[in-house]
């Protein structure tokens, strides 16, 4: 099998257009189930780190499932196992309104979210029990304390593990291409379906992705300079 | 409600031969198996990422430079893109088609690699200095020294983080059902084709995967504790 390359079908035809929706789709998915995962992370991670047994038993209980099974099997859970059991108003608008989209937001997100809260946890337990001692000594309930004393300084300790998951996420979000919806990965596949062209089809695809993990790895090790608690932290912007 | 979720259990009791057998350990009709693909994965991505993680501590520049270019290209790569440029580029490489079990394998070796081996160089950066200097002291060369002193302490370091890059890993299996190895996760789709109840036969084999990676989870919890920091 002789190869020949041809780059010119990166540029011609529909394929731009393609790969920039694909993008802008990979986007959205991300940022999306991003928010939710951060959502979910937060609840769940701050709950395990409560005395109170039962609240601690379900945030464990959420963790120790949805992380520990591919996401590629959620995936496919969400998007054909949990329709049929919705109502049927809701299943109608969900097939008009993209549900291979909103199944991929969900699957991703509650998967994500489990690994946030790992991450927010060890945060939480990095932090000195004595600054929860005393919080709680000068008269803020649990909620107050853990709201103005522990989660803000624990969410700043998190963002280098934080920006590493976060770019988990996004690179996970390629697995949505296999409940169809039309993401980077989906798009890179549909060039090389057109066009035969293989390299140059994968060659574009990577390229974004390595663009998108580099930029924001260089942006996160920005933020964390700024957001930098001193004293605390000492590793000073290093990559990852 | 009852009633279906007997009819349920009785649609996974019927599959369990085709699920178990072939999907999982890989016997069968088709080429396939989680634990088939997952095992050697492992072991051949380990081998290779001893060296990139060496190769990441060299201290000539012409070693060091491709290993860190390496990881950091597969880091910031989905791992399905790489599994692609396999399907596409070993056929053209070896002027032949290969079964989808050694694109998968080739595909899950390079990318662990680059994981792996940065589990190997925190590992060998474990070793306290001391150890380096005094095998030297002793007349070891500079391959004696790490073949005898410090790989054999870097790798009981590593056991803990290996055995959670090895529960990643085997999650990371199912992604070779999309180029149609028959793993566990291809067995649910050929299953649910024919039956078409996907809610239990997806929860069945998130809770098969669960069982494997919790068990192998606590295990490593039980390592860390039993080993200890370094």
């Amino acid at each position: 099998m002789k190869y020949t390359f041809n780059w010119s079908v990166l540029w011609t035809g529909e394929s731009g257009q393609w790969l920039l929706s694909g993008l802008i789709v990979t986007l959205e998915l991300s940022a999306l189930a991003w928010l939710l995962a951060v959502a979910l992370g937060v609840v769940s991670g701050a709950l395990r780190t409560v005395k109170f047994r039962p609240l601690r038993a379900v945030a464990t209980f959420y963790v120790e499932f949805f992380r520990n099974v591919p996401l590629l099997v959620w995936m496919f859970f969400w998007y054909f196992g949990v329709p049929p059991f919705l109502p049927e108003v809701i299943r109608e608008w969900m097939f008009g309104h993209g549900l291979e989209f909103w199944a991929g937001v969900l699957a991703l997100g509650v998967y994500s979210g489990a690994r946030f809260s790992e991450v927010l946890r060890s945060g939480i337990q990095s932090i000195p029990r004595t600054q929860m001692e005393a919080a709680v000594a000068s008269g803020l309930t649990t909620f107050q304390a853990y709201r103005y004393v522990i989660l803000p300084v624990a969410l700043r300790i998190i963002i280098p593990p934080g920006t590493s998951e976060s770019l988990n996420l996004l690179k996970n979000s390629s697995l949505a291409l296999t409940i169809s919806v039309a993401e980077l990965t989906f798009q890179t596949r549909q060039i090389e379906t057109y066009t035969a062209k293989a390299i140059e089809a994968l060659t574009a695809g990577t390229l974004i992705y390595l663009v998108l993990c580099i930029g924001l790895a260089s942006i996160m090790s920005w933020v964390e300079r700024r957001t930098a608690i001193p004293g605390l932290i000492t590793s000073g912007g290093r990559r990852r | 409600m009852m009633e279906s979720i007997a009819s349920g259990l009785d649609v996974i009791w019927r599959n369990l031969p085709f699920l178990m057998i072939q999907g999982f350990l890989g016997f069968g009709n088709f080429v396939g198996g989680t634990l088939r693909l997952a095992i050697p994965s492992i072991v051949l991505g380990f081998l290779l990422g001893i060296f990139i993680g060496i190769g990441r501590l060299a201290p000539q520049r012409w070693i060091r430079l491709p290993a860190t270019l390496y990881v950091e290209f597969f880091r910031g790569v989905p791992l399905v893109m790489v599994i692609f440029w396999m399907w596409f580029i070993i056929p053209i490489v070896l002027k032949t088609a290969i079964p989808e079990f050694g694109v998968a394998l080739t595909a899950f070796v390079i990318f662990e690699a680059a994981y792996l081996g940065e589990i190997v160089r925190a590992g060998i950066q474990s070793v306290p200095r001391g150890q380096v200097e005094a095998a030297t002291a002793v007349g070891l060369s500079g391959v004696q020294t790490m073949r005898h002193v410090v790989l054999p302490q870097a790798l009981k370091n590593m056991i803990p983080s290996l055995v959670t890059q090895f529960i990643v890993l085997f999650k990371d299996t199912s992604l070779a059902s999309i180029i149609g190895f028959m793993d566990l996760t291809k067995a649910a789709q050929v299953v649910n084709n024919r039956e078409i109840r996907p809610f239990p036969i997806y929860l069945f084999i998130a809770v098969v995967y669960w069982v494997c990676t919790y068990s192998m989870s606590r295990y490593a919890r039980y390592l860390e504790k039993r080993i200890g920091p370094a």
